[in-house]
């Protein structure tokens, strides 16, 4: 196995181990590449495309390509970020996203991504969805006005939890969440706060109920800490020469 | 034709009829417009005050969350949001059956104060004191806070302190210094550090200093002009407010007390949970807003005024010292005339002021401040009241909460609402004493908008003009063609087309 390859980001050597994303290695190594649904936890999945990159003058998602030695790879240049700004555009204007009473402002990544990227403006015009909350389950609560689809439930609850409790259905503009349940609703399944499920998704919908706004405003996640900084804390680290034989 | 002058809220053959429009008022929180009707004699038949409220939020918070409604109300309104953060909270503090720890009710107390005296300094200084200072019909050019700067640059700067002062005290206590998130249901969210407190017991001492001289400047304002403060705009009213179990000013908390115009008791300490067994409210065709009523007078005569004036003059006692001398100065003045002035008003705000100074004195002393224990929760119910005297007035929030959590019903009563019937009755007493059979010009038709801001009423839009919002006045004849229009420019210039206007 060679352990000492490297490619280029942004002009620097990024080091990698065999079998890891772009992504992967350049999290681990310090480097920040903007992304919704890859998640250190799970296999990469390459829908929101906010990690998109360019290789060689293609564009690729950067969490699902595996690094190679040599690789010449731009991220943090001004035409991918006016892209990357173009999709959170999109999907604010997708769902209904009133960050000033949502429960999840601060702790959310489409905001943090917002504010993070200089999302100034709306863009498009808002399609103002109409979807109803789930709330029949006594503790746990379901906005769907929040849901960007990026899976991440749907993984965390069928590969950590064995459950299946989230799907996805329908295709493009009406594609959307599901509950696994003949009713349709989150109280005929057999999720429970403790799954893997419950932690997993980015944005404001997969809520622990009567939680709301008890951790104040100002003193949350990504109040603290831009979310550029914030990945890099939480991504794994190869403790240096670990594997180097 | 008396009856119709004595009423004034419905022309007989308003056809035949000149209308003239203030649209919108100026140097009111929001949007409000006027309407006069006039014969060719310059003499008006109808007066009414109409105000574009936004009823969509009891609609659009349907199906929400029930801990989301303390945030999400605060939107309605960028002038008093933590009021409405208080009363959604308060509401919910019943659907969870909670009782507060000490902590969150100081805690919440010193956010209502604080929120208190920046309201009141704003509407004092920034939207009246052209009015009160340089007179009604003063020249308009220089009738704005601009003026009062050159004029009187001590008290435009104790007005921007004191409010400056009010919104660190938010701040503080709701995280932010608009739009905070400090009230949750059953409690708060943070308490206030040793260092916050500091901070804040600085200042303390100068800003009730102030909130004193601002009580000084309202009484002289009063006693230098006493047959117009007097007579203007007066009117009698019921009243309508809340008080604490000892009869005492409460701001933030206590029963219902309904008094009629002549001061027999109609109800008091009543549990204001049940609000709906003694006021009702009524629907105009003529306007959108509601125009809420005593129930046990009637409709037509249980019309009621609520806010400072009354607080100041219906409580039994103000629980601080200074306050309370000034409570006592004000109803013994001139034989207990202000007490029953609409410009009145202006006076019992500067006591509010000062009391909410003297209250966040007290509480910045109180180690419970500094408590840990924050929320608390008890049996569940199905609805939730909260109350609250708002700095214009009583505020009421009302929600049916199912046993998913979700909001399924919400009726909102604002102090804008509740005095909305008594603004109608000021500004036609004004349109009687001052309008009535006179060529019109803008410093009359000031006098209209004089009288609705002494009532500081909020009509619910975030524009935030401070006396620079545009002002159209237009002479329509019975036909609909417009006659003249008299228009004043977001700079402040006056523009005149045609001379059905007198210029003065
Ligand atoms: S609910 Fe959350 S985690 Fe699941 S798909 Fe939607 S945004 Fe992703
Ligand atoms: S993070 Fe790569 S596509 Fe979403």
């Amino acid at each position: 196995m060679n352990n000492t390859s490297t490619f280029q980001l942004d002009g620097t050597d990024v080091p990698f181990e065999s079998g890891q994303t772009v992504m992967q290695a350049a999290l681990a190594a310090g480097h920040y590449i903007p992304h919704l649904c890859y998640h250190p936890e799970f296999k990469p999945h390459g829908s929101c495309k906010l990690c998109t990159v360019k290789v060689g003058g293609r564009t690729a998602a950067s969490c699902t390509m595996p690094a190679e030695a040599g690789l010449e790879i731009e991220s943090d240049i001004e035409e991918l970020n006016a892209l990357r700004r173009t999709l959170v555009q999109m999907l604010f204007a997708e769902g209904n996203h009133f960050c000033p009473s949502c429960e999840k402002s601060g702790n959310c990544m489409l905001q943090a991504l917002g504010y993070d990227l200089e999302v100034h403006t709306a863009g498009f015009r808002h399609m103002y969805p109409d979807r109803p909350l789930d709330a029949s389950h006594p503790d746990i609560l379901l906005d769907f006005n929040r849901c960007i689809l990026c899976e991440l439930c749907v993984r965390a609850s069928s590969e950590v939890d064995g459950k299946n409790v989230f799907a996805l259905a329908g295709r493009g503009i009406t594609k959307h969440l599901i509950v696994n349940a003949r009713s349709g609703l989150l109280n005929d399944t057999n999720i429970a706060l403790t799954d893997k499920a419950m932690e997993v998704c980015p944005v404001g919908v997969i809520l622990k109920k009567r939680v709301g706004f008890k951790q104040p405003i100002g003193e949350r996640r990504y109040d603290k800490r831009p979310i550029s900084a914030q990945a890099l804390d939480d991504a794994p680290r190869a403790p240096s020469g670990a594997k180097h034989e | 034709m008396t009856n119709i002058i004595d009423t004034l809220e419905t022309a007989e053959h308003p056809e035949t009829l000149r209308r003239v429009a203030i649209d919108p008022v100026s140097r009111v929180e929001g949007h409000g417009k006027v309407t006069l009707l006039l014969d060719e004699n310059d003499h008006i038949h109808q007066v009414r005050l109409h105000i574009v409220e936004f009823r969509g939020f009891e609609k659009f918070i349907q199906g929400r969350p029930y801990w989301e409604a303390p945030v999400m109300v605060q939107r309605l309104c960028g002038i008093c949001p933590v009021s409405h953060h208080l009363a959604a909270s308060k509401a919910m503090d019943m659907i969870v059956g909670a009782t507060l720890t000490p902590t969150a009710e100081k805690v919440r107390r010193l956010m209502h104060y604080g929120q208190m005296l920046q309201s009141h300094a704003l509407h004092f200084f920034h939207l009246c004191s052209p009015d009160l200072l340089f007179g009604f019909d003063s020249d308009v050019a220089k009738r704005n806070i601009v003026g009062i700067a050159a004029a009187y640059p001590e008290i435009a700067k104790q007005g921007v302190l004191l409010r400056k002062y009010g919104q660190e005290v938010i701040r503080v206590t709701a995280g932010k210094r608009i739009h905070g998130t400090g009230s949750i249901p059953g409690g708060v969210n943070k308490n206030v550090s040793i260092e916050e407190r500091d901070y804040l017991l600085k200042d303390i001492e100068q800003i009730v200093a102030w909130s004193r001289e601002s009580v000084g400047i309202a009484q002289k304002l009063f006693e230098k002009n006493l047959d117009l403060y007097n007579s203007f705009g007066r009117f009698k009213a019921h009243t309508l407010n809340l008080v604490r179990d000892d009869g005492a000013m409460d701001l933030y908390h206590g029963g219902l007390r309904a008094r009629d115009m002549d001061g027999n008791t109609l109800f008091d300490h009543y549990d204001y949970s049940h609000y709906w067994d003694v006021i009702f409210e009524d629907v105009k065709p003529w306007s959108y807003m509601k125009f809420p009523f005593l129930r046990s007078i009637g409709p037509e005569q249980g019309w009621y005024r609520v806010g400072p004036l009354t607080r100041v003059t219906q409580c039994d006692f103000i629980p601080t010292p200074l306050a309370e001398q000034a409570r006592k100065e004000f109803l013994a003045f001139n034989g207990g005339s202000a007490a029953g002035a609409t410009l009145g008003f202006h006076w019992a705000r500067m006591i509010e002021m000062l009391h909410s100074a003297e209250q966040i004195r007290e509480l910045l002393h109180d180690p419970d401040l500094q408590g840990t224990d924050l929320v608390t929760k008890g049996q569940r119910q199905e609805r939730g009241v909260g109350v609250i005297e708002a700095p214009r007035g009583t505020l009421i929030h009302h929600y049916k909460v199912d046993e998913h959590d979700q909001i399924i019903r919400c009726n909102l009563i604002v102090s804008t609402t509740h005095n909305n019937q008594a603004m109608n009755e000021g500004i036609r007493q004004v349109a009687r004493q001052y309008l009535d059979g006179r060529k019109l010009t803008e410093g009359l038709l000031n006098h209209i908008e004089v009288a609705i801001r002494a009532f500081d009423p909020c009509l619910s839009c975030a524009t935030h003009a401070l006396g620079k919002m545009p002002l159209e006045v237009e002479l329509v004849d019975a036909e609909g063609t417009m006659i003249s229009t008299l228009s004043r420019s977001m700079d402040g210039a006056f523009s005149y087309q045609n001379d059905n206007l007198a210029t003065d």
